[in-house]
């Protein structure tokens, strides 16, 4: 592999693993705070549809992130409704948010726009557009230094340079402000923020909501950033790779930094080079490539690389005493 | 906290209560898209089981649903939550397909055994994995099970572009199984006591073995020690322990049963219906039987009725389609997903004011 290639494959990178970012710290606020969320895909997915179909419509990608948060962040709320003032199942309340998402964005896409489901290609105003940076031009021709910084690091578009201080903001306000530790508090031990005359109840509800904006964001990322546009089920699976990187990291945000790239650069060679040939070891098919975050998930899970242990009170609902 | 309202009202009030709401949404996102809800009812109503040939079809989905569904309703009995149907219904269908593809089987009585034990070992393996990990290694068998649907999946595309490919198709598929492995269809079932049914709905006698599930686990829950034990440990896991029972084994069967069951669904649409596999043979049934069974409250036939439910949503769904092209067939999966939510989800939401109903009245008398 050539050190062209090798920089175009890192840029993949970040493109593919932007929406995971966004995703997986959405699922690290709702899973630290004791809610389950295997609802990170419908959310996506209603968000990237209400972004493009908005956008579409408006001509206006602001109006149409908007419109993404907007729809998103109810979905949380549902699932806020339903695991924390009904205490219900909160991983049947994920499944029954992916599918209502996976029908209602077809079904009112079809309806809207009556090109099977698809919403139709977003002009320049309707997306997010690639930022050049400053002198990339000019600073293309040097030799290694030109391509790194012309190709991997500018032309990006907002949300990709958006994602990485998220996480340094995410990992600030779970680990240095008052609110996260309360947060973080109230996914372990809840009874003691409700001694200490705290509403677990608001909390939760504060998470799940953060988790619907920072999914709004990833979808939105999806259909008027990555692509010009909405197709059915765009997600295919990246809400579940967010909860696998989740996982991976142990929920931590550092560590889904780096397990969302890895997963990013994943895909990102299996797009490029489709089956890999190695030396000795033969062919290397394009589908093991696809199922390789899950394989690592559930190894790390079974406990043979460190354990993964969940935050202590998730998914169990709260019953406050009297 | 079901002490406080009658049985009836737990086992039967509360699911219909839900199943109303879910059902009055439906309609309002109909009415929403400019149709009339009522017009759509009598349509999926006269599609799914106004005729015959709407039977052969909604029976033929509800099988799917049957099998999948108990595979669901087994674990949830022992407290797993088994979201990986769709997988080991996907790798069921790779056992038929290989018992098919093994030999040319003479007559289908002799392969159908065969087969049916195929896709339920294939299927039972897939769960068998993220059933040990939970058992053994306390692994979340939520996010195990997930993670084996998308690795199912992967797998199969694989075997299909790569190893089982029919030599002269473009398609990734295998090539059409054997004459002898042809799995009698209603039409030809009925024909034997001379009674007439139309020939192209692909209901088979994979139904029967439906039927047959159903009886097997009413009988493996209800009227054994293994099921007693599952239900145990389903209830309280200490007091399971207590009893000597092993917590490895209940979640190892249970899960097993479940994976085997899950891979019996793809018998058929594989061997029944398309008589190769395809790479969507599967088609969302996996996640249907969740539905299935929180509908049918994890009760054989309360999942027999659910499943035939779907059946006729899913069969009147594609008619619907055909007849209001405005109300695609997605509305289907929102009418699942709002099932699933109030059935499963927001079921304090029907309890809580039911209780607070039966309270009222109970009070003048006690």
């Amino acid at each position: 592999m050539d050190f062209v290639t090798a920089v175009q494959t890192l840029d993949s990178m970040m493109r593919l693993s932007t929406p995971l970012i966004f995703a997986c710290l959405a699922g690290l606020f709702s899973e630290r705070a004791g809610i389950f969320d295997i609802g990170l895909e419908g959310k996506m997915l209603a968000s990237a549809f209400f972004s493009a179909a908005v956008a579409a419509l408006t001509d206006s990608v602001l109006l149409g992130l908007i419109a993404g948060l907007t729809a998103s962040m109810a979905l949380a709320l549902v699932h806020g409704v339903a695991s924390i003032t009904f205490r219900g199942n909160q991983l049947i309340s994920g499944v029954a948010i992916n599918f209502f998402a996976s029908g209602m964005t077809a079904l009112i896409g079809q309806n809207l726009f009556k090109i099977g489901g698809r919403t139709p290609s977003l002009g320049d105003k309707g997306r997010f557009l690639p930022i050049d940076l400053p002198f990339s031009e000019t600073l293309a021709n040097i030799p290694l230094v030109g391509p790194l910084y012309s190709e991997l690091i500018s032309g990006h578009t907002v949300l990709v340079y958006f994602s990485i201080p998220t996480v340094i903001l995410s990992w600030w306000i779970l680990f240095h402000t008052r609110f996260g530790l309360r947060l973080r508090a109230v996914g372990e031990n809840p009874e003691a923020v409700d001694t200490a005359g705290l509403s677990v109840s608001a909390h939760r509800y504060q998470a799940v909501l953060i988790c619907g904006l920072l999914c709004g964001l990833a979808g939105a990322y999806l259909s008027t950033g990555m692509a010009a546009g909405f197709i059915r089920d765009m997600t295919a699976g990246k809400g579940f790779i967010a909860l696998a990187a989740l996982i991976f990291a142990k929920w931590r945000p550092g560590f889904a930094l780096i397990a969302c790239l890895l997963f990013g650069l994943l895909e990102a060679v299996a797009i490029r080079f489709q089956n890999i040939e190695i030396a000795m070891v033969g062919t290397i098919p394009l589908q093991l490539m696809q199922a390789l975050p899950y394989i690592l998930t559930v190894i790390i899970l079974a406990g043979f690389i460190g354990k993964a242990i969940p935050p202590k009170a998730g998914g169990i609902p709260y019953f406050k005493e009297r | 906290m079901s002490t406080r309202i009658p049985k009836w009202a737990d086992v039967v009030l509360i699911p219909i209560l839900s199943l109303f709401l879910a059902f009055a949404l439906s309609a309002l996102v109909v009415l929403w898209i400019g149709e009339n809800p009522l017009d759509a009812l009598v349509i999926i109503m006269r599609g799914s089981i106004g005729s015959a040939y709407a039977w052969g079809y909604t029976l033929y989905y509800a099988t799917n649903f049957i099998f999948t569904g108990l595979a669901v309703a087994v674990a949830f009995h022992a407290k797993m939550f088994n979201i990986g149907g769709e997988g080991q219904a996907t790798l069921g269908g790779l056992g038929a397909a290989l018992v098919c593809l093994a030999f040319g089987w003479p007559h289908w009585l002799s392969a159908f055994p065969a087969i049916l034990i195929g896709a339920a070992i294939f299927g039972a393996a897939w769960a068998a994995i993220p059933a040990y990990l939970q058992a053994r290694r306390g692994s979340h068998i939520v996010i195990t099970t997930i993670m084996f649907n998308f690795m199912a999946f992967a797998l199969l595309v694989y075997l299909l572009v790569h190893v089982m490919k029919a030599p002269n198709s473009m398609a990734a598929e295998t090539r059409t199984f054997p004459p002898g492995t042809h799995l009698p269809t209603a039409h030809e079932m009925l024909a034997w006591f001379g009674i007439a049914f139309p020939k192209s709905p692909p209901l088979n006698v994979s139904f029967l073995v439906g039927l047959a599930s159903c009886l097997a686990v009413w009988v493996l829950i209800w009227r054994t020690r293994l099921g007693y034990s599952i239900r145990a440990f389903g209830h309280s896991e200490t007091a399971a322990i207590y009893a000597g029972i092993s917590p490895f084994w209940v979640i190892m069967i249970s899960m097993l049963i479940s994976g085997g069951l899950a891979g019996l669904m793809a018998v058929n649409t594989v061997a029944g219906e398309a008589e190769r596999l395809l790479i969507d043979s599967v088609q969302g049934a996996g996640f249907v039987g969740i539905a299935v069974a929180l509908i049918g409250r994890s009760h054989p036939f309360g999942v027999l009725l659910a499943a035939f439910l779907f059946g006729i949503l899913y069969q009147g769904g594609v008619e619907l389609e055909f007849e209001m092209p405005a109300v695609s067939r997605e509305m289907i999966v929102v009418i699942q997903a709002l099932v699933i939510l109030f059935t499963g989800a927001l079921d304090n939401m029907v309890r809580i004011p039911l209780e607070r109903f039966f309270a009222q009245i109970r009070r003048p008398v006690g």
